[in-house]
């Protein structure tokens, strides 16, 4: 054999078994103890680092949960799925996970339906944008239309359609609340999943501020809230806007058919009134 | 050793003067106008509180507020005649803010306290400081922070030089200009003043080298009544008439991060403030009006004029000839640190050194490209920041790592945007970084 290749062989392999020892002794010697529940927390967990369980990532949650710092039902992109393995790993039985919720907008004045001050021409930042005289729109409620909310959110659940104004992907939305605290004006919230009828307005303003600017903004007529429409009190007036108070109420789709300005929205389907599934199904029995 | 020089500040810009247009007009004194929108808000501080009510009868220089704390000055009636409404109202500042509205009754009538004192510069300093906050004055350079807080420093803060900015180094407006021309002798009396509630044993004016005229006007009155000051000529630059730029160039002291003027031994005051001073110490006369600059080529008839406190921005360029075809864009203020307004019916205040419209060319937007890591706005940065690394953390939301490079120092010149190839709109980003870095600050105390 070449001398040369046979040094080097040696040489090489005295050089990997000293660094492979070093490695070795420095692997037992500097072990930092991890709690496995942590690694196993962490691989349950959505990992999308959105900050929803209040934690500044899914690492620091995952520890917190470990130590029983926070509850194992925080993970609200995780769903029911995550809090379930949470609950095995840290052998907890009975963790309710929190109804899942979902980002809806509160404004439908977009370009075409509410007015504008002034072109701007700033940055398209809705929180920059503020600083420009209170931002462009006439609305000083309203939404300011420049994607602050689709650009932070982290499952790319918000988009922003020709009219302005941001549309909520219901499937990648994961109720996280990262749109909700980006928002200047406060236009997004979450609301339950179960919740099908919300009040898609932000405006204090008066009727006839709120006339002259918006043709879909409330003007507190009040009519929602009126024993009509909602005999139990389902919505109540709270300042110069309705409120809300029982969600799952079907008196809310009294209030979308009476509301003037029609600020009540549906989220999908409009489900069919018992009453009205009865009558239909009497129709078909005579005939 | 003379203390003042005409020295150099580091970086800065030379856009287009565009002073032309104005700077060889007297002054010309508006017409009163029947209607004037009086904010209980001109100054930065807390709002003054509105004294009088729907339908009382007001006198020329009638306090119509009263200040609502130290780092707050009263508001002034500027035309005789019935209050018709006390209610919010488009403020230049962006958001509406309460304004005392007076229906004018053409007499003129002025309040009788208000008269020439011959002995004024043997009242106590706290006397000449109380006469200046009650007639209303907040820097007249458009920064509208109140004269007598910066008159007032506290103490163990000894102020060794007192600098009149004459610098009027936004491109457009010559309303200081002007004044210098024109009223000379109120300036360096006001300043005289000053002086003496400061107890300042050096004090000088600085003009930038644009406006030979006014350097020669001054210095020949400073000779003719025998005053102490120093006239200093200097680069034109801008941001030359920045408060910390000028201390840096005309003394070569820098004041340090965070710190005032005062820090240095400095106080700076505009021109038309001093005027002002004079005004209100030796006569007891308000704010009632100032000068300002019409000027740009949405403007038919560019000149500076003399306008009431209130008067619409409507009612002031109608009397300049009205607004050009082409007009596209109403700035407040100079180009490069003026608002843009969205309405005419905002009325002029303290702070309004010129109304500058924009023709639809010079007011087209610029679409942000990316960064191309220049520079350029690194070497224009007068306060030596660079800009380009505090809007990229902005923008990504790195609020910590944008103060760690000082964001808070940035003075808002728009030097960097100014020149910046890629058209970011870096000062609005530092804006909205440093209005979050604010806000946290205050969330924490």
């Amino acid at each position: 054999m070449d001398p040369l290749m046979l040094s080097s062989i040696i040489a090489l392999g005295f050089l990997g078994l000293v660094f492979g020892s070093g490695l070795a002794f420095a692997a037992k010697k500097f072990a930092v103890v991890i709690d496995p529940k942590v690694e196993q927390i962490i691989g349950a967990l959505s990992g999308a680092n959105c900050g929803a369980c209040g934690q500044p990532g899914c690492a620091a949650y995952a520890e917190a949960v470990a130590t029983g710092q926070a509850p194992p039902n925080k993970c609200t992109p995780g769903g029911k799925d995550t809090v379930d393995k949470i609950a095995v790993i840290m052998g907890l039985s009975g963790v309710a996970s929190e109804e899942p919720r979902l980002a809806v907008v509160h404004c439908q004045g977009g370009r075409q339906e509410a007015k504008e001050r002034f072109q701007y021409q700033g940055v398209m930042d809705c929180r920059a944008a503020l600083l420009v005289s209170n931002g462009s729109k006439a609305c000083r409620y309203g939404c300011l239309g420049y994607g602050s909310c689709a650009l932070a959110c982290p499952f790319d659940a918000i988009t922003m359609n020709d009219n302005g104004l941001p549309v909520i992907d219901e499937e990648k939305c994961t109720g996280c609340n990262v749109c909700v605290v980006t928002c200047p004006r406060s236009i997004l919230s979450l609301i339950p999943r179960s919740q099908k009828v919300y009040l898609a307005c932000r405006s204090l303003d008066r009727a006839k501020a709120v006339k002259e600017i918006c043709s879909v903004g409330c003007w507190a007529c009040k009519i929602c809230v009126s024993p009509k429409v909602s005999p139990s009190g389902a919505i109540i007036m709270e300042g110069n806007l309705p409120e809300i108070k029982d969600v799952y109420a079907m008196e809310l789709y009294n209030a979308v058919d009476k509301c003037p300005a029609k600020c009540y929205v549906i989220r999908g389907e409009r489900p069919v009134l018992e009453a009205a599934v009865d009558e239909n199904a009497a129709v078909a029995q005579n005939q | 050793m003379d203390l003042f020089k005409s020295g150099i500040f580091h970086g800065g810009v030379h856009p287009a003067g565009n002073k032309r247009w104005t700077e060889q007009k007297p002054v010309e004194t508006l017409p009163v106008p029947s209607q004037v929108i009086i904010p209980v808000q001109q100054h930065i501080g807390a709002p003054s509180k509105p004294l009088v009510e729907k339908g009382a009868v007001v006198r020329i220089g009638d306090p119509i507020s009263e200040a609502g704390g130290f780092v707050s000055v009263p508001a002034h009636a500027s035309i005789s005649g019935t209050v018709s409404a006390v209610e919010e109202r488009p403020h230049p500042l962006g958001l509406p803010i309460l304004s005392v509205v007076i229906d004018g009754d053409g007499q003129e009538t002025w309040n009788p306290e208000i008269g020439f004192q011959a002995d004024y510069l043997s009242l106590d300093r706290a006397e000449m400081l109380k006469r200046i906050q009650d007639a209303g004055l907040a820097g007249m350079g458009g920064a509208t922070f109140p004269t007598h807080v910066k008159l007032s420093p506290p103490a163990g803060k000894k102020i060794d030089a007192v600098i009149l900015n004459g610098a009027e180094c936004e491109p457009y407006l010559t309303a200081d200009h002007r004044l210098m021309l024109e009223k000379p002798e109120e300036i360096l009396l006001g300043l005289q003043v000053m002086v003496k509630i400061l107890g300042a044993e050096r004090a000088a004016i600085g003009i930038e080298r644009n406006k030979p005229d006014a350097i020669k006007r001054l210095k020949k009155v400073v000779a003719e009544m025998n005053l102490p000051f120093q006239v200093i000529a200097l680069h034109v630059k801008y941001p030359q008439g920045a408060e910390k730029q000028l201390i840096r160039a005309m003394t070569g002291r820098a004041v340090p991060t965070g710190g005032l003027p005062m820090d240095v031994g400095c106080v700076v005051q505009n021109v038309g403030t001093a005027a002002a001073v004079y005004d209100a110490v030796a006569f007891r006369r308000p704010v009632i009006d100032r000068v300002v600059t019409v000027t740009g080529k949405g403007i038919k008839e560019p000149k500076n004029v003399l306008a009431r406190i209130g008067t619409p921005y409507a009612f002031v360029i109608e009397q300049c000839g009205g607004l050009a075809e082409a007009a596209g864009k109403l700035i407040m203020g100079g180009p490069m640190m003026g608002l843009a307004q969205s309405s005419l019916d905002i009325p002029v205040i303290k702070g309004t050194s010129g109304i500058l419209v924009l023709d639809a060319r010079e007011s087209r937007k610029h679409e942000e490209q990316v960064c191309i890591s220049c520079a350029h706005c690194v070497d224009a940065c007068p306060m030596g920041l660079m800009p380009k690394m505090i809007a990229a953390f902005i923008k990504k939301g790195r609020m910590a790592d944008a103060q760690a490079y000082h964001a808070l120092d940035c003075i808002e010149c728009g030097s960097c945007a100014y020149v910046c190839p890629a058209h970011i709109n870096l000062v609005h980003w530092i804006r909205y970084g440093k209005s979050e870095l604010i806000r946290a600050r205050k969330k924490a105390s």
